[in-house]
């Protein structure tokens, strides 16, 4: 049986192909303004890629923000339940997750099945998120890949204190103005989604092994502020940013 | 039209509400009393909050109307944003609870729902349910240049102590004398005792409609007690709420008799905590429903039965005080949690849906900790979905959607 999981997020969309419980292959391209279309191109991506073709699919499971509007999918399923999923799959050990994606960040507590236990989400504001992440990069001129490596070199962290992205942004450009440090600035960044992400996790009881998911787990920086904020070690498996696709194509594979 | 759909349609049908279109034009015939010239009628108008002692209004005549009701209707069609955004430009914090914003704009325009309130001839404020309705009504007071009543009802966290029974009497004495003093004439005491009467059968009925969920499966949902309290609320202590709420819970026995359930299928059953988000009334319920999850219960219209238990129907003046000092709203995260849990218990939920509501702070604020008492005490999940109940603009679809879909994969 093989199966493919979609899950288009709000910056970008990713899918992932199942054959009997063994990964084939992911790929992920940017969402664009239509979400709908971004479902069917990364789709479309996939299969060109692993040489298959749509017949070959048995079942395709919808996930992220634009789960709704992949008609092409069987059914669509939050990405909550599929982060758990693809991460049982990935790392059966695994018992809480981050994911911190687009414009949302999460703290999922799962059971040795991969089912959720209790989550808790970020409110309305995108503190906190892949977009904070963007607007920050923009302030500093930065390219966001570079994020992580930057803020190993801090040899102190900046306070940033405001939750507000806009905020946040304008303390960013005082701290500019005050002719700190880059580096000091980006691992100040990196401490304060650590701050909103600790009180997520700690209100649901976050407990060890965890993982972090999504594409924020590709930034080093965020991974070591977490690890210092949770006190323990985070896991970053390669497949990060597609292991809502591969839950979704995993939970495909269970539908009759 | 298929015919498939014809088919449908008698289904749909058997499971609405007969009593909806009474209610509706009982609720239409007391705004229109409340809004004839009082030349015709005869009678005052007292704006009131919603937890605030109704009885000795009825007992003097007087036509009572709540802002809040209003609130709600003004979030239930939409003009609360507008309406906020006016508050706003007047110089009202965003922070203040919608309710208050809305009411506060209104106010000042020619508009609004049912074309605005009546203009009341004196404001009864209670606050029992928030410090909110003290600074909103004395702004109300000062713009229509009419005298203000303030009941000040202590907190009972955890008990209600005679101290606290001293200094709430004697309000109610004060309250008394006020009514007689704007009214011209002396308060009737053994019309008192017929109204109190009536007010504990109109609360006892409430209750038993509210219990009807008990049964598998549900009759109604808590989306219809949203819609059927504003009775209880608005017109407590009348004949007309006991008439309406007997035919209401005789229509719900009916319904369990005939095994006839709000929803098609009932797989879950959960609580619900909190105002309603009213604007979005009929997307929640059809969401929840698409779900086959029920919403048996709410903390929020039981709110107005929650003290009936220390009322002494016999001695309606003297029980007042603790009736309306110790509602639920007025008492510590400690009692409230047990409300919840006991609820839970008694409608066998599967699950706690809480609505944190920006607005009401009194009621979102210990949520995180009743949240965690009931996972601890019963060990049901619960979900946490932000919002407010009248300013759509702290609403935001695709979070609360995903939010609920993930709760409901998580009970599966
Ligand atoms: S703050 Fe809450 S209790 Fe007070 S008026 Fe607003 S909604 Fe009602």
């Amino acid at each position: 049986m093989i199966t493919a999981g979609i899950d288009v997020g709000s910056i970008s969309a990713k899918a992932a192909i199942i054959k009997d419980h063994e990964l084939l292959g992911s790929c992920v391209i940017l969402t664009g303004y239509n979400s709908r279309n971004a479902g069917r191109q990364v789709f479309d991506r996939i299969l060109s890629e692993l040489h298959l073709s749509e017949s070959q699919i048995d079942k395709i499971i919808a996930t992220g923000y634009g789960r709704n509007s992949i008609e092409f999918a069987d059914k669509a399923v939050t990405e909550i339940t599929c982060h758990a999923a693809g991460a049982n799959f990935l790392n059966p050990e695994i018992r809480s997750i981050i994911d911190i994606g687009g414009q949302d960040s999460k703290a999922i507590v799962i059971n040795d099945k991969g089912k959720v236990q209790d989550f808790s989400m970020n409110d309305k504001c995108a503190a906190g998120t892949g977009r904070f992440l963007e607007v920050m990069a923009r302030a500093l001129e930065v390219d966001l890949d570079a994020f992580g490596e930057l803020s190993l070199q801090a040899d102190n962290i900046a306070s940033i204190s405001s939750l507000c992205t806009v905020f946040a942004e304008s303390e960013v450009i005082s701290l500019i103005a005050k002719g700190e440090k880059r580096e000091n600035i980006i691992a100040g960044i990196h401490a304060s989604i650590g701050s909103r992400v600790m009180a997520m996790g700690k209100r649901i009881g976050i407990t060890s092994p965890v993982m972090m998911t999504g594409g924020v787990a590709k930034n080093i920086g965020v991974v070591k502020a977490l690890e210092e904020k949770f006190n323990t070690p985070i896991i970053v498996s390669t497949h990060a940013q597609v292991n809502g696709a591969i839950g979704a194509a995993l939970i495909a594979s269970t539908l009759s | 039209m298929s015919s498939a759909e014809k088919v449908k349609d008698p289904e749909k049908e058997k499971r609405k509400i007969k009593s909806d279109k009474k209610m509706r034009d009982l609720m239409t015939a007391y705004y229109i009393e409340a809004k004839t010239p009082k030349e015709q009628t005869g009678k005052k108008i007292a704006w009131i909050t919603s937890g605030g002692p109704v009885e000795p209004l009825h007992v003097m005549d007087i036509i009572p109307v709540y802002p809040e009701n209003y609130g709600a209707m003004i979030g239930a069609s939409k003009m609360g944003v507008e309406l906020c955004e006016k508050a706003e430009a007047m110089g009202y914090s965003s922070d203040l609870c919608s309710y208050a914003r809305a009411d506060i704009a209104c106010a000042t325009v020619n508009g609004g729902p049912i074309g605005g309130l009546p203009e009341p001839d004196m404001l009864i404020c209670c606050n029992n349910i928030c410090g909110t309705v003290l600074k909103w009504y004395e702004v109300q007071a000062r713009y229509y240049k009419v005298p203000l009543f303030i009941l000040d009802t202590p907190i009972c966290h955890t008990e209600y102590n005679p101290d606290m029974k001293r200094y709430v009497t004697t309000q109610i004495q004060e309250y008394i004398s006020f009514l007689e003093k704007i009214c011209g004439k002396s308060f009737d005491y053994d019309r008192m005792m017929e109204v109190g009467k009536l007010s504990v059968q109109g609360q006892k009925l409430w209750q038993e409609v509210l219990d009807t969920t008990m049964n598998r499966p549900a009759p109604m949902t808590c989306f219809d007690a949203f819609f059927h309290l504003a009775m209880i609320v608005t017109l407590r202590g009348t004949q007309t709420a006991v008439d309406f709420y007997e035919s209401l819970l005789a229509e719900m026995k009916d319904r369990i008799a005939q095994g006839i359930g709000m929803l098609a299928e009932e797989k879950y059953r959960l609580v619900w905590d909190n105002l309603p988000v009213w604007y979005r009334l009929r997307w929640l319920s059809n969401k929840f429903a698409a779900h086959s999850a029920c919403l048996v219960a709410d903390t929020y219209t039981s709110g107005w039965c929650s003290s009936m238990k220390y009322l002494d129907e016999n001695d309606f003046l003297g029980s007042l005080a603790e009736m309306y000092t110790r509602i639920f709203l007025n008492t510590g995260t400690d009692i409230m949690a047990d409300n919840i849990v006991k609820m839970v218990e008694k409608y066998e939920a599967d699950g706690v849906v809480f609505h944190s509501n920006r607005s009401c702070k009194p009621y979102s604020l210990g949520q995180y900790d009743i949240q965690r008492i009931i996972q601890e005490k019963v060990g049901i999940p619960t979900l946490m979905i932000e919002a407010d109940m009248s300013d759509e603009r702290n609403f935001s679809e695709s979070q609360v959607e995903t939010r609920i879909d993930a709760f409901i994969e998580m009970l599966k």
